[in-house]
Order: structure tokens, then sequence, then C-alpha cells
């Protein structure tokens, strides 16, 4: 029986549950200075002057930086577009002079604890002329605005138009119908249990800055921190330690990461920084807010013709890296027709800067957005042309794969069809449609909504450089040794923080050796383990890591087999259980700690060609335009009239990711994504006041929902492989978070029907609904 | 989001808390749970010089005395201790408004004085204080004195306590078997956007997130002494009231909701 396909035990948990596990928070050097961060208190302005004199006197502060003192460079995140499409912008370290949103760092500030250094950060004093925050997207894009920044007219950071098939405004005036949705989402913060930390040290014996952070892309940070510190690659190494949550938010380059590296190379002690709440809910990286303006046209059949967007992403006050401010608007823009047969498309994308904390991706990127945008358009397509809303979408579906669609990109086989029939199946056996009848009998507002989307996963070198990325995320590295007890060390380029990374990976090596999951053990995040990686973002771990991983184990394994034949004298041997074998003798065998003895102890005993050792590399990129996971999600809710009250009576999710490595490690992505859905859809917003001060600074305000809030959810498997990843695996992260809040808003709307009230815009908040219910039912 | 520097004291004895804290003159705070004060110091936005912790007075004050009729809570005992109390059916209110007050870690450590003290207008025991007609007992420098509960509560986070004095005791005097309090929020465990509690033997309403205080409403008092229905007893508080308008909802919405949730708490008292 193979390993893939089998809910086994995560390997992580016995340290996990036990708590053995080591965060870097956890992490205690000797001599080691606390670090926090003076941080704008103005949304936009100047800073006229920085008067660190008081906190060098508080006891207990050892130093304090500002711009000046630190002398580092900027960090640029660039796309090979042209001025007209994207401007770059540069992203100091600490504030040079300009300030653009409440949070940003000033100064960073060094004492021996915890405590002493917040009571340095008190003492500071900064000075301000302050100027006009331009707090939305409207503001941004005004007319005379003031500018967030001096290169960035209008402050549009990129903006891009694609695809405009031509003849698309004739369809729009010949067509029997056109459809228009306006949507809006709020302002999200990722939120990982673990905020964001790191501790620098320098290592003068290996002649190299030591950085432990809890970061998705080790390289990546290596890489900046090599940039910005004027350092050899080889003089930085990045360690990540185990990891509670990234979403995203911890696949960019963090400022603070720079300064503290920065700060311990000065000072020669390590330095360590752990965002605390306030500033991870305010001054972190965000995601999400977006308005969408779409046009779709229809004919009588309620098949979709010509689909026309214009979508604008607030993306705060700077560009991250590597991916840019066009991370949110250039995936919108390429991946809006979504499942649908979409014969014409037109859209214009653009990134706006305002004077809110910058934004990363976010689990999903984008996706959540526009499969509520295309899930609205279709229910509003079917209402408004006396339709049945699951029909309407079964006449649209990409039902014929490959499918080569009027974005430039061609989707892989998935079953769209299949999960959308099998989810609206499950919600009709169980009577909810007739509950539903009995319940608008009874005045009782129940809703049920679908939602049926794809997802693109592994993105490889071909399709982030279709988006024109100076830096090329695509392909990833893994080595494989087996040692002198025969069991394998493999190193990946990935990073799991929380995906359950070491084993699933384990389970794919495992197959490939015959070994036991005992025998395998991941080794990931450290930069002078493997040479190169892009980590864990957009669900490519999986898909690439995991190919490059199965490659590796599959050299080795025909290192073994070759060894394993010259020593038994056959050609015809086999791996099974941990052994070399004769197919025609099984009693022939030899142990793989035998084989490794000779491969490192008698190497005499080779043939002449073989090297020593046993040790395989591999590496794995994808060429064409990913794959595609794909899902449908059932909704059931109950609108209280009295509170406006959301209540999930049920939630279904059909989801197809190919091969499930693990099935409980993909149903736990599905639940914790759906959760994330959810908290979008209902209950999370960033909001800042008229100044530009946000009021989120606890999680009384930002409100993440608990286990109270989320129902339980049932997820069903279909398998449609993906033909070309090495173990059939499509990415399995994001797709929950991805389809929840279309299912959500339209079930929503299906309650309020009887209102005549429709919502386009999330997080729906209990107020809204029962305003909508109080004036209309 | 760590504290400003300050000097840590326990306390022995009642009295020895009290000449404590008069020594240490207005910069100086009690601490008990330490489930609001604690949070509030770690944002700097409470930043007392010194802090007299009560924990050593736990076997002192932390208990619960029905005494036929009348129940006294010593100021320590904590929201836990309550809901888990084998309360008869006079004070089962007090039991199940517990389950409303934060999570569960909070309330095995937040105390009844501690929630008084704190003042927070949506807080559970302040409501529940003006709904039974509850007397505090309090210790000053001067000796022991009664508060009612209605005059405790003067605006935001502000009670009729001097800086030093100490709420060693809460006397519910009569048992309410026909009481209830409900609330309403977006997440199971956060502050109330608004809280609703009745009294119907007392013909007493009360609420929270609708004032400063924990607010009784006069107008709903009457509907319910004159035997109108429920619904006409929370469209009298909700015509009555001048709600704040925040981040939670308006003042229309936290009207709908009191519309509402009084009903609610009016059904509930009544099933008891």
């Amino acid at each position: 029986m193979s390993w893939v396909g089998r809910s086994a035990a995560r390997r992580e948990d016995p340290r996990l549950l036990t708590g053995n596990g080591r965060f870097v928070d956890d992490i205690r050097l000797p001599r080691m200075l606390h670090a926090q961060f003076v941080r704008s208190t103005i949304a936009h302005g100047t800073v006229t002057g920085v008067d660190l004199s008081g906190t060098l006197a508080v006891p207990g502060v050892v130093a304090a930086f500002t711009a000046g003192d630190l002398a580092v460079d900027d960090i640029t995140a660039v796309l090979d577009r042209p001025l007209s499409e994207f401007v770059p912008t540069a992203m100091p370290v600490l504030a040079r002079d300009r300030v653009r949103f409440v949070g940003e760092p000033i100064a960073i500030v060094l004492a021996e604890d915890p405590y002493s250094v917040e009571d340095g950060l008190e003492a500071v004093r900064v000075t301000y002329e302050a100027g006009m925050p331009v707090l939305s997207e409207e503001q941004a894009l005004a007319p005379g605005a003031p500018l967030v920044h001096a290169a960035a007219a209008g402050n549009t950071l990129v903006d891009v138009s694609m695809f405009a098939t031509e003849g698309i405004d004739d369809i729009f005036a010949a067509a029997h119908r056109v459809v228009y949705v306006r949507s809006r989402t709020g302002r999200q913060n990722a939120v990982p249990l673990e905020t964001r930390g790191a501790v620098a040290s320098w290592d003068p014996r290996a002649e190299q800055l030591l950085v432990q952070t809890c970061t998705q892309v080790p390289h990546q940070v290596r890489t900046v921190l090599a940039e910005c510190l004027g350092l050899g690659e080889r003089a930085v190494r990045v360690v990540v330690p185990d990891m509670g949550g990234g979403f995203g938010q911890k696949c960019v380059v963090g400022r603070e990461e720079i300064a503290v590296g920065a700060a311990a190379l000065r000072l020669r002690r390590p330095v360590k920084w752990i965002e605390d709440r306030r500033d991870a809910l305010t001054a972190s990286f965000l995601a999400r807010e977006q308005r969408y303006d779409v046009r779709a046209a229809f004919d009588a059949g309620g098949r979709i013709l010509a689909l026309d967007a214009d979508v604008v992403c607030d993306m705060g006050a700077y560009s991250c890296y590597p991916f840019t401010a066009g991370i949110e608007p250039l995936m919108a823009s390429a991946e809006l027709p979504g499942v649908y047969r979409v014969p014409a498309y037109r859209v214009r994308g653009r990134a706006v800067t305002t004077n809110k904390a910058p934004s990363a991706p976010y689990r999903g990127v984008s996706r959540p957005q526009i499969v509520m945008v295309m899930e609205r358009v279709f229910e509003r397509a079917a209402r408004e042309l006396g339709l049945d809303p699951v029909e309407i979408r079964r006449r649209n579906l990409i039902t014929e794969f490959p499918y080569a669609g009027i974005n430039d990109v061609t989707y892989d086989p998935g079953s769209y069809l299949e999960s959308l029939n099998l989810c609206e199946q499950m919600i009709r056996e169980e009577g909810w449609y007739e509950r539903q009848e009995q319940a608008a009998a009874e005045g009782r507002f129940l809703g049920i909504g679908y939602s049926c989307f794809s997802e693109r996963t592994g993105y490889g070198s071909g399709a982030f450089a279709k988006r024109k990325m100076a830096v090329v995320p695509g392909f990833d590295l893994a080595e494989i040794t087996m040692d002198l007890t025969g069991g394998v060390t493999v190193t990946t380029g990935t990073m799991s923080h929380g995906q359950s990374h070491e084993t699933t990976l384990a389970q794919i090596v495992a197959d490939r050796l015959g070994l036991d999951l005992a025998q395998i053990k991941i080794h990931q995040g450290d930069t002078d383990r493997i040479t190169y990686g892009f980590g864990t973002f957009a669900s490519r771990s999986a898909t690439i890591g995991g190919s490059a991983v199965a490659r590796a184990a599959t050299k080795l394994a025909d290192r073994l087999l070759r060894l394993g034949a010259y020593l038994l004298e056959t050609d015809d041997v086999e791996l099974h259980d941990g052994h070399v074998r004769r197919r025609d003798d099984h009693g022939r065998a030899l142990r793989y700690r035998d084989l490794a003895g000779i491969a490192y102890l008698k190497a005499n005993l080779l043939p002449k060609d073989a090297e020593p050792g046993l040790t395989a590399s591999a590496s794995f990129d994808v060429h064409g335009d990913g794959t595609f996971s794909n899902a449908a999600h059932g909704a059931v809710v109950e609108l209280h009239p009295g509170t406006g009250r959301v209540e999930f009576l049920r939630y279904v999710c059909v989801e197809d990711c190919g091969v499930a490595i693990n099935p409980q490690v993909v149903e736990g992505q599905c639940r914790g994504g759906i959760a994330q859905g959810i908290a979008g859809a209902l209950f999370e917003e960033v909001t800042y006041d008229a100044q530009g001060e946000p009021s989120c600074a606890s999680f009384i305000d930002y409100k993440v929902p608990t286990a109270n809030e989320i129902p339980d959810i049932e997820i069903r498997h279909l398998e449609t492989p993906c033909a070309f990843t090495e173990s059939g695996a499509k990415g399995a992260g994001e797709g929950g978070t991805i389809g929840a809040p279309a299912a959500v808003l339209n079930a929503v709307n299906d309650a309020l029907r009887p209102t005549g009230v429709e919502l386009d815009d999330t997080p729906i908040r209990p107020e809204t609904v029962q305003r909508a219910i109080g004036a209309n039912a | 989001m760590k504290p400003a520097p300050f000097t840590y004291h326990r306390a022995r004895d009642v009295a020895g808390a009290v000449s404590l804290l008069t020594e240490l003159g207005e910069d100086a705070k009690y601490i008990a749970g330490g489930q609001s004060l604690v949070a509030m110091m770690n944002f700097r936005l409470a930043r007392p010089a010194h802090l007299v912790d009560l924990g050593g007075l736990r076997g002192e004050l932390a208990y619960i005395r029905d005494d036929g009729g009348v129940l006294r809570l010593g100021a320590l005992t904590t929201h836990h201790q309550v809901e888990n109390a084998p309360l008869g059916p006079g004070f089962a209110v007090l039991r199940d408004a517990m389950g409303w007050i934060g999570h569960l870690p909070i309330r095995t450590r937040g105390t009844v004085g501690g929630s008084l003290a704190h003042g927070e207008a949506t807080a559970e025991w302040c409501l529940l204080a003006v709904l039974l007609g509850a007397e505090v007992v309090v210790q000053g420098t001067a000796g022991v004195r009664r508060v009612p509960a209605e005059e405790l509560f003067l605006s935001f986070f502000t009670t009729a306590l001097e800086p030093e004095e100490m709420i060693v005791e809460v006397v519910f005097p009569r048992p309410a078997p026909h009481a209830a309090l409900t609330e309403f929020a977006q997440r199971r465990g956060d502050y109330a956007i608004v809280a609703a509690a009745v009294d119907l033997e007392a013909e007493r309403v009360v609420l929270g997130g609708v004032a400063p205080v924990p607010l009784r409403v006069p107008e709903a008092e009457a509907v319910l002494a004159r035997g109108g229905t429920f619904a006409e007893c929370a469209a009298a508080a909700a015509a009555a009231i001048d709600p704040p308008a925040d981040g939670s909802g308006g003042a229309d919405y936290r009207r709908a909701l009191t519309r509402t949730l009084l009903v609610r708490a009016c059904e509930a008292a009544m099933r008891r």
C-alpha cells in the first residue's frame, strides 16, 4: 500500500502538541538585545526631527538608530514593465524623511529586555510636518489628490489593460441582457497566530550574519538582506524555526527583518524583534481591499458572451518584495473569467497607493474577490433571466479540457461540473430546499448559496514570467542523502509554516524508496543547506517542491538499484521495505544500511564508475500555466431579523486537488481556508479614521472569528490527477479561502430575496442585514 | 505591549491593603483578577506606579453565601465560581449570566469586585448589580460603607469609589426568580453591542451598551408595571434611549437590538 493517499499522522504533532516546538520567540542567545520600532503616529507627512537623547538615557536602553545611522539600502520590488504600466517605488528600511502610514518604522530602539525597550520608545521625540492623508482609492484617484509617492502620478503604481477582445463593445451592444456588479471588499489582515519576528546575530567564526526569522521565503530574505546590507549572499544565513502560520503575510520581506540584521551587525550583539499584536494588526502587511466594476453580456439562454471589468486594488503605502503592488490587480485581471467559458474579455487592473499599511499576498490573492464577483454575476443574471442559479452555471462551466481561455491561460483537466453537481445534490438530498420553503412560509429568512471555482496552483517560472516579475519565482530544488543507518534526509527549498510538509513530503519519498516515514527526515528553512528555493506560497509546495523531492528520491532509488544490481550480480532487482532484492530470489537482498556501508565505508567495493556516498539532487519547474484545483461550496444560512446575525445551518465543500497526498491534511487546509473566507465575508475589516489612524489595535476591534462562529464543514473529495506533477497532486492551500466568501454572500442574498435588497460588498455586518430586513420585510 | 514600570505590593489583609493604597496615593491601584487592568497596562492606557495585589485575600474574600434569600458574594469570587455555584432558583440569573463573560480562561481569573470597580457599561456584573438592587460593600480609611449599585456608576469607567476604597462584598438583597440577562455581540465572548436585563417581579429593566453606565429605563419599567406586553416594554425602551454610534453599530441598530434583546430577556425571565 502506498503512503501517498493515506492520512498518515502528522509527524510535526508530537513536538508541537507537547510544547516542544521551537519558534522564533523561543530563541534566546547570550547578550541578546530586544528591539522595537518607533513608528509614525501620522498617516502622511515629513519627519522634521527625531530626538533619541531621552531614549538613550532610559535605563536598559543600549542603542537607538534612525535611517541615517543605519545607512542601509532601500527595498525595491520591480516588474519588467514600462513606466506606463508599473511605477517602482522604494520602501526604506526605516523612514528617511517621508512617512506614509501610521505605524511606519522611523527608528529602532535596542535594550537589554523587552520592557525597557518600550520605555525607550516612549522617550523618543519625533516631530512631523503633517500632510493630507490619502485614505481610499477614490481619494487616491481624485484629480489633484496629494501624492503618496512623488514618482507615482495619480497615486497609481500599476495600470494594466489586458485582453480587450476585438469587437467586445459590439457584443455588449447587441446582447440580450447586460448584468452589472459593483463590489467592494474590506481590508484584511491574515493574522497568523504567531506574529512576525526575527533574531539576528553575527557569527565571527563563520563570518556570517545569521538571521533566524519566521518567513515563508528564507532565500528571498537572504537576498534582500545581502542587497540592503552590502554583504555577499554567502555572508548571510537565514534559518527558519517552527512557524505559527503565515498565510502570505510572511512571504514578503519585512523591513524589520533587515533592520534587526543591520543592528546586529553594527552592535555585534544578537538582536531579537518580536512583533507585538498591536503592530501586527496595524503596521504589518495587509490585503484584500479592492473595488470591482463589472459588466457581463448574456444571451437569452443565460450564456455569457462577454466580460468587461475595471479592478482597483488599494495596496497601501508600498510595493512588497518580491511581488510588488501588482500582486493583486495582475492576479485579478488574469484570472477573473475563472471556471466559465467567456468568449470575450476586457479588463483594466490598477494598484493605487494610499496612506495605509502596505499589502502583501494573502491566501487566495484576489481570487476570493474574483470568484465572489463572478458568482454574483451569474446569480444576478439568473435572477434577471428567470433561470435557476445552478443551472445557469452549468450552461457556462468549462467542461472540456485542456481549455484555452480568453485570458491566455490553458486550464488542465478538472471536475468543475461534477463538483457543482455533487455539492447541489448534497444540499438538495438533505432537504434544504424544502426547509427553505417552510421557513419562508413562517416569515423566516433562510438562504442557500453556492460558489464554483478553480484555483491556479503550481505557478512555475512560465506563469510568473508572464506576469513580468523581475524576480521570477518558479522552480524548486531538493536534495536527498541516505545515511549509514539506511534512512534519508531530504532538504527542500519550500518552507512549511503549518502545512505539514514534514509528513507529506516524507510520504512522497517513502513510496519512491520503500521506506517507513520514521526513516525519513525532512529538512527545510536553512539557506546554508540548500542552494536556492522559493519557499512556500501560491499553493506551490506539494506541486513544485513535492515534485522536486520525488525526482530526487527517484534518482537515489536508481543509485540504490544500480548498486544493488552490481552487488547481487543481476540486472533484475527491486526496492522493497528498506532492501534491494533480486526479483527472481527475494531471499537474496541487501539492506539499505549494507549498501550505505559500502557506499561510504568500503568504497573500494563500488563499481569503478560509481561515486562514493548516496546522495542525489533534483529540480522541478512548471513551464506552462500551472495546474488548476477546483471546488464547489454550498452554504445554508438563516438571517435573524432582530439582530442581523448570519447563522450557518450547513456548509459543504466538494474539492478536487488531484491526488490528495494526505487527505487529512487537505481537509485541514479546506477547513482553515473556509474559516478565513467566512472571516472575510462576515467579520474582519481593518478600518481607519479620517486621519488615517487604524481602528483595529486589538482583537476587540479586529474580529477574527473563533470556533464558536465557524460551522461544522463537510468535505467531499473528487480526484482529477495533475498530469505533470510527480505525485498527481494539485495545490490545496488556498481553495477554502477562495470559495467561501462567494458561497456566503450568495446564501445571504438568497435569504434576503423577499426584501429586494442585494448585497455585493464584504464584510456583511449584522447591522447591514438587520437594516435590510427591518426596512423592507 | 509591555506595561510601564510599576512597583508590586502584595496585601495580607483588607485593612492593610486599604492603608497601603492610602499611603501610596493616587498612582496606586488594586489588582484582583487583572483581566481588564493588565490589558490596559500592556497598551499603556493605564500606568499605575504601584499595584497592590489582592490575590492573598482570596481566603477571606472569595465566597458565595445565601443567608436566607440574601446572597453575599465576596469581592474576589471569580465568575467561574459563580458559574459553577449551586445557586437556587432565586439567584440562577447570576449563574446563567456568567456564560456571557468573555471566555473560560477569563472567567477563571476575573472577579466580581474587580468587574464592578472597573465599571464597564456592558459588564455583566454591573448590569446585574443594578438590576437586582445590589449593595456594594466598600472599605476605605473611614471604615465600611454600603453603596447602592445604582449610585456606583458615574460615567465611562468611573465609579463613586474613592481611590483607596476597596469593594469587599456585594449583597444581593432579594431573590429574583424571574430575571434574565441576554446580549448580542458578533462573536461569542465579545463586549456586548447591547445587553438587556430584566427582573419581572421587581419590574426593573437595565440596558448596557446604550449609555456610559448601566442604564435603568423607567419608561420600559412602567410598561411592565401596567401589565403591558414584552414587545411594548421593549419598544418603550428603544424609544427612550439615546444610544451612541461606533464601529460596532449605529444608534438605530442599538435601538433595534434593544427591541429584540429585551423581549428575549423578558421571555427567558418568564420561563424560569
